[in-house]
């Protein structure tokens, strides 16, 4: 079963994640931001990771830079899930290494078509 | 809605647009109550009133509204995969000569389907450097036609099926809406159809896209479009089907493509 690392500052938003992404067969870890998720890493990389951009402690921005630069940090497939919904922002997840980017408000469509495009599912 | 609503609209339904309604009392419920309300009516009983006395502006909104089905950008991915790394390649070579590509999205609905297919092509870059391509959109529905040509889409809809990059490369957004750039919507051209009528006037395809709507036909009537769709293909064009549809035992006017998951080739015995 393929894992993966939901990190968001918000419980509901995990709890929402959650179930969408185990209704996916995905097994779940959660971390409740981005210096959270670097020690989950640490611990073992998940295929994928559902990450939030403004977290406190450590954004999802800075986050990303740090797993990229990690040993085989390259491989999990990481789907921004955000509300920074402008093309400005976007375009900084994709140079920074996101393999996909959701604009919240989402649903269990919206997570299924960004990771079959990832081709996690 | 009364049993007599329900089976007038069957018969009219099935008479303006081929739609089979078996079992669906929550789907005409669902669709056409909002749509009384919308033009003042108290309920569907008054919507099939209006039809009965020959209303044909309210006609026209009840098959569209029945008619409008779901759809997103790449829909089941697989059948685009498969367009752009075997589909086009092959017909590329077959029409090295013409430079010509036609390619039919039969039930375009509001654009997704037609749409990815140009961004598809736009992908391909060079492979087709001054080729024709010609993509028509059909659809029974005019108020979905319209939203197809202005090619303007929720935050929702961008996010269904469309991946970020080609969102980022082929739209522009506007506050919470996103268009698709003028390059590619002026790739599709929009034409108000009822595949119930003849084909003939269209002319012949290379490819034709029919997914997903054959499904709420019946057999004859399916059958029947299976044969004009046939004729409606050049000798060596595909037909991409839906991903749950077969015509198995409705027709040998086609036969699977070998290789390729939901497109059909026309059938040259039968066609002899």
């Amino acid at each position: 079963m393929k894992m993966c690392l939901v990190v968001d500052d918000s419980s509901v938003v995990r709890k929402v994640a959650r179930r969408i992404l185990e209704g996916l067969d995905l097994q779940i870890v959660e971390a409740e931001d981005g210096e959270k998720a670097i020690e989950a890493c640490k611990n073992g990389l998940p295929d994928a990771i559902l990450l939030d951009w403004n977290m406190p402690v450590m954004d999802g921005l800075e986050f990303l830079h740090k797993l990229r630069r990690m040993p085989d940090g390259d491989r999990p497939k990481v789907v921004f899930c955000t509300t920074e919904n402008d093309v400005a922002h976007i375009a900084r997840a994709l140079e920074a290494g996101a393999d996909e980017y959701i604009m919240k408000p989402f649903d269990k469509d919206i997570v299924a078509a960004k990771f079959r495009e990832v081709g996690l599912i | 809605m009364t049993p007599h609503d329900y089976t007038f609209l069957q018969g009219f339904l099935k008479d303006r647009s081929g739609l089979i309604l078996s079992n669906k009392e929550y789907l005409v419920q669902g669709r056409l109550e909002p749509l009384a309300k919308k033009h003042g009516l108290n309920g569907i009983s008054d919507l099939v009133e209006k039809i009965k006395s020959g209303k044909k502006d309210i006609e026209t909104v009840v098959v569209e509204a029945m008619t409008t089905n779901e759809t997103s950008f790449f829909r089941d991915k697989n059948p685009f995969d498969q367009f752009s790394e075997t589909v086009v390649p092959r017909l590329v070579k077959a029409r090295a000569t013409k430079k010509s590509l036609r390619i039919w999205c039969a039930a375009g609905s509001t654009g997704q389907e037609p749409y990815s297919i140009a961004m598809c092509l736009k992908e391909m870059g060079a492979l087709l450097k001054d080729w024709r391509i010609e993509i028509t959109a059909t659809d029974l529905s005019r108020e979905v036609l319209a939203k197809s040509e202005a090619g303007r889409y929720s935050q929702f809809e961008v996010q269904r099926g469309l991946p970020i990059k080609l969102l980022m490369k082929y739209f522009q957004q506007s506050g919470e809406t996103w268009q698709i750039n003028a390059d590619i919507r002026a790739m599709v051209k929009h034409k108000q159809f009822n595949l119930l009528s003849d084909f003939g006037a269209l002319g012949r395809f290379d490819i034709i896209f029919c997914r997903n709507i054959l499904i709420y036909f019946d057999e004859p009537t399916k059958t029947g479009i299976y044969k004009r769709l046939a004729k409606a293909l050049e000798p060596d064009g595909l037909l991409a089907l839906g991903a749950a549809e077969t015509m198995i035992g409705l027709t040998n006017a086609f036969v699977p493509s070998p290789g390729l998951r939901g497109f059909y080739a026309p059938n040259p015995a039968a066609a002899a």
